[in-house]
C-alpha cells in the first residue's frame, strides 16, 4: 500500500487500520480492492471544525471531573479488603452458612445464582437469547439483505478457502478440540462442586465451535448443528430452565420441601435442580458464543 | 501522609478501577471509529467488574466453595459480587455484540465506520 522506510510509521498505519501488513514487501500481488465510498466528503466547513475542538475540550473536562469526583467517592469508601465492611452484611452469613444445606451445592455462588437468585440467572439467559435473536434480525442473509456483489466476493472468498485450509490450524484442532470440549463438560457438571458453572463452560464449549469452524470451515460444522439444532437446543433449554424454576417456585420458593432430593454435598449427582440448570444455562451459552461467531462471519448458522 | 499513602496502596483495585473507566469513557466520548467506540465502552465494562469483585474480596479469606466442612462465615470472602459480576458480563457480551451488527449495518449502507463521515453522510441524504 505504501512504501514507508519507517518501521514504527508503517506499525503506527497498520495499529490504525490504514495498512494491510505490517511488512508491505511480503504482500500478495493480487489483493482484492477496498469497496469505494458511496459519496466523498469534502474539508468539513470552519463552524464544523470549531465544534469539534470545543467539543474534544469539553469532553476531556467532563471526564478529568467525573474521574475525580468518582476518586474522592473511593476515597471515602470502605477500605479494601476489610472484614466489616457494610457490604458483608447477614445476607452473605446466610448464604454461606445456611447455603450447602438449603441448597446442597457446594460452590456457594452456584448455590446462589441458580437457586436464591434463580430469576436473576433465567433472566440473563433470556439476555443472550434476545442479543443474539436481534443480531440475527440484523445480520442473517435473506432477500431483504443480500448484495449481489458481496456475494460474488464470498463465494470467490469461500472455494479460495477450502483450498487452502492452514494446516497447522487443523492439526492442532485435531489435537485440542477432544480435550477443549471434554474440560467444557466438566466445568458445567462440576458447576456446584467446583469454580466454573453453566455460564464459563458454556463459553469454552462455544470456543471449540469456533475453533473447529475455523479450522475446518462452517459446513463441517453444519454437518452437525445447523440452524435446527441451534433451534431447538436453545428453546428447549430457556423452556426447560422456566419450567423446572417455576416447579420449584410453586410449591416451595421459601425453601419448603419440594420433593426433589438434595443428595449427598461433593457428590456429581446432588444438588437438586441446579444440576439440571447448569446444563440448561451451559447449553444456552454455547449456542449463543457459536451463533454470535458464525452470523456475523457468514451470515448463517 | 504517610496514613494517605498506604490507603493508597490498599486501595489499588478501586482506584485502578476509576482510572479504567476514565480512559473507556474518554475513548467513547472521542474516537470517531465506531468499533474503537464499542473497545472503549468494553474497557467501561471490565472497570466495573474489577470494582465489584474488589468490593466483595476480604483479605485473608478464601473462596466460598465448601470443601472442608467449615460453614463459618467468617472463613469466606463475599460470594454476592461474584453474581453480580456474572450478569455484568453476560449483559456487556450481548450489548457488544449488538452494537458490532449494527455496525455492520451501518458499514454496509455508507462503506465507513467513521461516526463523523457517516453523520455528514445522513445530513446530505436529508438535503
Amino acid at each position: 500500500m505504501n512504501k514507508e522506510t519507517n518501521f514504527f510509521k508503517r506499525l503506527n498505519d497498520w495499529v490504525n487500520g490504514e495498512a494491510d501488513r505490517l511488512f508491505p514487501e511480503l504482500q500478495e500481488t493480487d489483493t482484492p480492492k477496498a469497496p469505494e465510498p458511496v459519496a466523498t466528503i469534502g474539508p468539513l466547513p470552519n463552524k464544523d471544525v470549531l465544534f469539534l475542538t470545543s467539543y474534544q475540550a469539553v469532553a476531556l473536562i467532563v471526564v478529568i471531573g467525573m474521574v475525580s469526583i468518582l476518586l474522592y467517592t473511593v476515597y471515602k469508601l470502605p477500605l479494601f479488603g476489610v472484614a466489616d465492611n457494610p457490604a458483608v452484611n447477614e445476607v452473605v452469613e446466610r448464604y454461606v452458612e445456611k447455603g450447602l444445606e438449603e441448597t446442597g451445592a457446594v460452590n456457594v455462588v452456584a448455590g446462589m445464582i441458580l437457586d436464591y437468585r434463580a430469576f436473576d440467572t433465567l433472566g440473563e439467559s433470556s439476555v443472550l437469547l434476545l442479543a443474539i435473536t436481534s443480531v440475527m434480525m440484523l445480520l442473517l442473509k435473506d432477500e431483504k439483505n443480500t448484495d449481489p456483489d458481496e456475494e460474488l466476493i464470498e463465494a470467490h472468498e469461500a472455494v479460495i478457502e477450502d483450498h487452502n485450509r492452514d494446516m497447522i490450524l487443523q492439526t492442532m484442532t485435531i489435537i485440542l478440540m477432544p480435550a477443549i470440549m471434554l474440560y467444557g463438560i466438566y466445568v458445567i457438571l462440576n458447576g456446584h462442586l467446583s469454580p466454573g458453572g453453566g455460564f464459563s463452560g458454556g463459553a469454552i464449549l462455544g470456543a471449540g465451535l469456533i475453533l473447529f469452524a475455523s479450522g475446518f470451515g462452517h459446513n463441517r460444522v453444519k454437518k452437525f448443528f445447523n440452524m435446527n439444532t441451534f433451534r431447538a437446543l436453545t428453546t428447549t433449554a430457556l423452556l426447560g430452565y422456566g419450567i423446572l424454576k417455576t416447579y420449584s417456585f410453586l410449591l416451595g420458593a421459601n425453601h419448603l420441601p419440594t420433593g426433589i432430593p438434595l443428595g449427598i454435598p461433593g457428590a456429581i449427582f446432588s444438588s437438586g435442580l441446579i444440576f439440571v440448570l447448569d446444563i440448561c444455562v451451559g447449553l444456552i451459552v454455547a449456542c449463543t458464543m457459536y451463533g454470535f461467531f458464525s452470523v456475523f462471519s457468514r451470515g448463517e448458522i | 501522609m504517610k496514613n494517605f499513602f498506604a490507603e493508597l496502596i490498599n486501595d489499588r483495585f478501586m482506584i485502578a478501577a476509576v482510572l479504567l473507566f476514565g480512559l473507556g469513557f474518554m475513548n467513547l466520548l472521542l474516537q470517531k471509529n465506531l468499533i474503537k467506540k464499542i473497545i472503549g465502552f468494553n474497557v467501561m465494562d471490565s472497570s466495573i467488574f474489577l470494582f465489584l469483585a474488589s468490593q466483595g474480596y476480604i483479605n485473608g479469606r478464601i473462596a466460598p466453595i465448601i470443601t472442608n466442612g467449615v460453614f463459618d462465615a467468617e472463613v469466606y470472602i463475599n460470594p454476592i459480587p461474584s453474581g453480580l459480576v456474572l450478569t455484568g458480563i453476560v449483559v456487556s457480551v450481548s450489548v457488544t455484540a449488538f452494537f458490532l451488527a449494527l455496525t455492520v449495518r451501518l458499514y454496509g449502507i455508507y462503506k465507513t465506520v467513521d461516526f463523523d463521515e457517516i453523520m455528514l453522510l445522513i445530513n446530505k441524504e436529508a438535503e
